[in-house]
């Protein structure tokens, strides 16, 4: 399966962005997950390695600026290239937001849906072309 | 030119891009509130009022279907900050109706969000979905796709499939891949639905795009997983296409970080990790690209790390061979080493541990390389590393540190809360602790390590008793049972008396688990009275206490009073006089009246035995006999007479259970009785007399500890032992005594066992004893060499702390080399190793630690996105490297000297890539070779640093466009607008 889920969130512990995969999980269900991880992925120091083990799966995580990446893996799925993931994830938004910023996410949340949709499917990573990844957003910006 | 380059790209973008037009002033204050909330109360009562007002308006007549797509991303924003927004699911699913893709998409996200596979709605989505696979438009094809991954459960399989299959021909390649995508998430969801179509897979693998090829590697994954021995044919291919990845032959885009699209390397070495398995003919394959792979990827950055990562595991997995795992160990080497350089790469730590306990398992000698990185990882406060290092120790465990490891374990177990990793480490615990289990030689020694043994049991019980399996208490009651065998009586007592002490002392704890209390009520049965040094009535009293203490727990009831009646019994025995304290007199009534018939037996049988005289007593009851073998008469020949006298009183012969209904066994009786039932004639012969059953035979058979014991110990399995056995004829009792064995003793033999340990062990253990003294004297030394070095300071004592840990954990494996114990010989070499090794760390750590100290103060960790405003007018080395590693300086102040130094620190920093964001400087860099078509370095530097560089322009113009649409950071949240890169 690989990836479990991607969840954006901000230093406050609030959600930005959730995104799952494994499977269809109920509200209540989500609001535990997400409380539990955020707890404990925040309180982590910068001297702590980026990746923590919860329950059966580990979770790789990653800071810019205010927000936090999370994504839930399997056991075997490899940390230092879920980080570098997550980074090019960042790097994607960035390219099309220009200096992307907490804003830029949350006023265009289908947007980094959609890019998100392109690099991730049934947990895989199936892209990772940034043109790739942008060309059907940038082609449907210009087609409304 | 670059400048007009990046203005070009901004204006390309358009206002979508960058801007926050286009959206209604309503959205734009919901996110601005939500974005401002300060705490989760607040953001409920905004989202609350949020859903009241959509409910109301969603459901109005014409609303615009640019201001509906506005209401279901508010919606999809309810159910994310975790409210239900149900009401607006059917609008999402119109909207997936929608002719604008926009639109479209939009639904379909929303959809897919709200909506989990076998929700009602799903139905309506199916024919839109069939709709869009048709479409001449790619990018619906392609919506439809996503949609269909996340919404098409097993019983719509069958409607969209054909389509599906089609499309994997389809012209455009992101259809394509979006195809095999989600032919694999139907093979995920129902494997028979698409059996017939693997093939595709296959066929797909040698797709003309990258993308689709990289894609199919996923369901081929899975399919090898299930199946290794179908795919073998493939192992050329995929080394082939591996090579060709290797060597750049991809498309540039695919490129991350210079590194050839090392995602598509990860996944074919995974492939050929699981093809390559045991397989030696397949690893022929494969070691070359490997070996290429290891030379050409560099280290410097965290994708590279990561590909090397990934070609250890596949090392580590296929058929060993010296080459790669020379070129294994020595990526390895290069991860740990940059931990002992460098004390922030924990990343690094972390993937360098568990590739050093990958490689472990096929060459041992690895570890000894790395004795201070690891006992680094292990002393580390960071979780995640400790536990990591526990699981690398754990494999390494040998009989010369288990002793070193096993505490350290039970320390980290008492220091944790989450039972789930707590039960895992205790078991393990135990494992070892059973495994490396002492031998019949050298008894000193064997009670020394027999006595840890025991005490990381107690320690392990009282601890985590609740989570541990019930065979673990019986391999203790039989460690001190059996003791060491015949050979050293002396040793034998001495651990029982020394198990009698403790438990007593042990007793006095408030809380203790009910499984500890079992295995202390039996040895205090057993053997509280045995050396003398307290009296019956002192132990029955105790004893008394516990079932007092622990009221609702009849398994420990049940095993207190069988060890009263054991302690009677051998005072009896013994000719002394029993006098009955008031408490147990009374415990002995409660019980004969307990709800519990198991209790109530033992309660009697206790009370029988006290009118025995002594010699029958002893008969039934001899002393310390819980190792004595039992003979289990399996043809009940005792019974012979009286079956005989039967049969001619006329009684019907035995006839064996083959000969009466085939299959009928203990846990078929059912339908046995069901057989019986269903013949519904009546029965005119008599039924045949009950022969008594062999009653006294079954306890006796079943307490395999203690042969004469009336009662068995476990009274769970009694009870349905012996309901079984009433249920059936009588006569088959002889074959249930087979399943009769209270003590789950299977496997356990050759652990505790002296005459038959393990093969492994005793063959080397005579040689590791040895050495296990040594190690000892080494540990002093070190410690003595610890404080010359007082002296130099606190630092120099830690590491002499450290070299004592490795010399214990790893002295072994380099003592192992030289046979001969002999202490003079060993010690000049563990010297040179544990002198030489820290001399590398300190002679850097000192300095930095110094610099650090000199620096600004510790930056606040969390506050990383605030900017510091501590400006340093002086630029040396190492505080840059402090302000790579931790928050950003304020942007202001890179000035020219700054470009210039930071273009030395990259080699420094390379190993630091793991924390790019926060440094705005080593982040542009790495975008500028993204965005660079040019690989020279100047202006890969130069493009950025105008791009998003110091004091950037790009926010305050976002800033003003924020002020334009009323969206003004009012303070609470400074961080909305922060760059994420910056």
């Amino acid at each position: 399966m690989g990836i479990r889920f991607v969840l954006l969130v901000n230093k406050q512990g609030q959600t930005r962005l959730a995104q799952y995969y494994a499977e269809h999980l109920t509200l209540d269900e989500r609001r535990a997950l997400e409380g539990e991880i955020v707890r404990k992925c925040l309180a982590r120091t910068d001297q702590q390695c980026s990746f923590v083990e919860h329950r059966n799966y580990k979770i790789v995580y990653r800071r810019y600026a205010s927000l936090f990446f999370l994504v839930g893996v399997d056991n075997d799925e490899n940390e230092l290239a879920i980080l570098e993931f997550i980074h090019l994830f960042v790097e994607t938004m960035d390219r099309h937001f220009g200096n992307v910023c907490e804003l830029d996410i949350m006023f265009h949340l289908e947007k980094a849906h959609f890019m998100l949709e392109e690099m991730v499917m049934n947990g895989c990573i199936v892209e990772t072309s940034k043109s790739n990844i942008l060309m059907p957003i940038q082609l449907m910006d210009k087609a409304s | 030119m670059e400048q007009l380059k990046t203005i070009g790209r901004e204006l390309a973008m358009g206002s979508q891009g960058g801007g926050w037009t286009g959206q209604s002033k309503e959205f734009l204050d919901l996110v601005k509130s939500i974005g401002e909330a300060r705490s989760k109360a607040e953001e409920d009562r905004i989202i609350l009022r949020e859903i009241e007002s959509l409910r109301r308006r969603i459901g109005e007549p014409d609303v615009p279907r640019r201001r509906m797509k506005e209401y279901i991303i508010r919606l999809v924003y309810a159910e994310m900050l975790g409210h239900d927004a149900s009401f607006g699911y059917i609008h999402a699913v119109k909207m997936t109706h929608d002719d604008s893709l926009s639109l479209k998409r939009t639904g379909y996200l929303a959809v897919t969000l709200f909506l989990s596979d076998d929700h009602d709605l799903i139905i309506l989505i199916v024919n839109t979905i069939q709709k869009d696979l048709r479409s001449d438009n790619y990018l619906i094809v392609c919506a439809a796709l996503t949609a269909a991954c996340k919404l098409i459960n097993e019983e719509t399989i069958p409607a969209v499939l054909p389509q599906v299959v089609d499309l994997l021909a389809h012209p455009k390649e992101a259809v394509r891949k979006k195809a095999v995508m989600a032919l694999h998430r139907f093979y995920q969801r129902s494997p028979a639905s698409v059996s017939h179509l693997i093939s595709n897979f296959r066929k797909r693998l040698c797709d003309n795009d990258p993308g689709v090829m990289g894609a199919t590697l996923f369901p081929l994954f899975d399919l090898i997983t299930a199946d290794v021995n179908s795919y073998k044919d493939l192992v050329i291919s995929f080394v082939s296409i591996l090579k060709q990845v290797a060597e750049r032959r991809l498309p540039k885009v695919y490129d991350y970080h210079q590194m050839p699209a090392p995602f598509i390397q990860i996944k074919l070495l995974k492939i050929l990790a699981l093809l390559g398995s045991g397989d030696k003919q397949a690893s022929g394959h494969i070691y070359n690209v490997l070996g290429d792979i290891f030379r050409k990827c560099e280290s410097s950055s965290n994708i590279g790390n990561a590909v090397l990562y990934e070609c250890i595991c596949c090392v580590s997995s296929i058929y060993p061979n010296a080459k790669v795992l020379d070129a294994a160990a020595e990526s390895t080497s290069k991860f740990l080493k940059a931990c002992l350089l460098f004390s922030d790469s924990h990343n690094l730590k972390y993937m360098g541990i568990d590739a050093l306990r990958r490689l472990i398992k096929i060459n041992p000698d690895i570890a000894e390389e790395h004795q201070l990185a690891v006992i680094d990882c292990l002393e580390d406060p960071d979780d995640t590393l400790k536990r990591k290092t526990f699981e690398l120790l754990y494999k390494m465990t040998k009989s010369t540190n288990v002793e070193v490891i096993v505490d350290r374990m039970i320390d980290y177990m008492i220091s944790i809360n989450d039972n789930h990793y707590k039960t895992e480490i205790a078991s393990r615990c135990v494992e070892l602790a059973e495994q490396f289990a002492p031998s019949n030689q050298w008894f000193i020694q064997f009670s020394v390590s027999n006595n840890f043994t025991f005490q990381t049991m107690n320690k392990v019980f009282e601890h985590a008793g609740d989570l541990l399996n019930v065979r673990v208490a019986h391999n203790l009651m039989r460690l001190i049972a059996e003791g060491f065998g015949e050979d050293d009586e002396g040793a034998d007592s001495q651990l029982r008396s020394s198990a009698v002490n403790s438990y007593l002392r042990i007793l006095g704890e408030p809380k203790l688990p009910s499984l500890f209390l079992q295995v202390i009520c039996w040895v205090l049965g057993e053997y509280g009275t045995a050396d003398g040094k307290y009296s019956a009535s002192y132990i029955i009293g105790k004893l008394c206490d516990v079932t007092e203490a622990h009221l609702c727990n009849d398994t420990v009831k049940a095993y207190s009073i069988s060890a009263i009646m054991k302690i009677c019994a051998f005072e009896i025995t013994a000719g002394r006089n029993v006098e009955m304290l008031p408490e147990c007199q009374s415990l002995i009534d409660e019980l004969s009246a307990s709800h519990s018939t198991d209790l109530q037996q033992r309660a009697y049988e206790l009370q029988a035995l006290l009118c025995l005289d002594s010699q029958a007593v002893e008969s039934v009851m001899p002393l310390d006999a819980s190792c004595e073998d039992i003979e289990v008469d399996r043809n009940l020949s005792f019974l012979n007479s009286f079956v005989q006298q039967s049969i001619e009183k006329g009684a019907r012969p035995y006839s064996p259970e083959s000969e009466r209904s085939g299959t009928f066994s203990v846990s078929n009786y059912k339908s046995q009785y069901q057989h019986e039932a269903s013949s519904h004639t009546l029965r005119f012969e008599a039924y045949e007399l009950p022969k008594p059953s062999p009653t006294p035979a079954t306890p006796q058979i079943s307490v395999s500890t203690r042969t004469t014991d009336l009662v068995p110990v476990l009274e769970t399995t009694y009870y349905t032992e012996n309901n079984q056995a009433s249920k059936l004829p009588p006569v088959s009792d002889a074959s249930s005594a087979d399943h009769g064995i209270k003590l789950h003793l299977d496997g356990v033999q050759k652990k505790w066992g002296r005459p038959t340990y393990s093969s492994s062990s005793s063959s080397t253990s005579s040689s590791e004893k040895k050495t296990n003294g040594v190690t000892h004297i080494d540990g002093v030394r070190s410690q003595s060499r610890g404080t010359l070095y007082d002296t130099k300071g606190q630092q120099s004592e830690v590491t002499a702390e450290k070299q004592k840990l490795a010399a214990s954990l790893f002295g072994a494996s380099a003592g192992k080399n030289e046979k001969k114990p002999a202490s003079t010989q060993r010690v000049p070499k563990a010297n040179t190793v544990t002198a030489e090794r820290p001399g590398v760390p300190r002679a850097i750590s000192p300095e930095i630690s110094k610099q650090k100290a000199a620096s600004s103060p510790p930056p606040d960790l969390l506050d990383l996105g605030e900017p510091i405003t501590t400006t340093t007018p002086t630029i040396d080395p190492f505080e840059q490297l402090e302000g790579l590693i931790g928050p950003t300086p304020g942007p202001s102040t890179l000035d020219n000297s700054v470009t210039t130094s930071e273009q030395k620190a990259p080699d420094l920093m390379a190993l630091y890539t793991d924390t790019p964001p926060s440094s705005s400087s080593s982040i542009s860099s790495a975008l500028g070779d993204i965005h660079s078509t040019d690989k020279n370095s100047q202006m890969a530097k130069n493009v950025p640093s105008i791009k998003k560089g110091p004091n950037p322009q790009d926010s305050l113009q976002k800033d003003a466009t924020a002020r334009h649409v009323g969206v003004t950071p009012t303070g609470n949240n400074p961080n909305l607008f922060r760059d994420l890169l910056g």
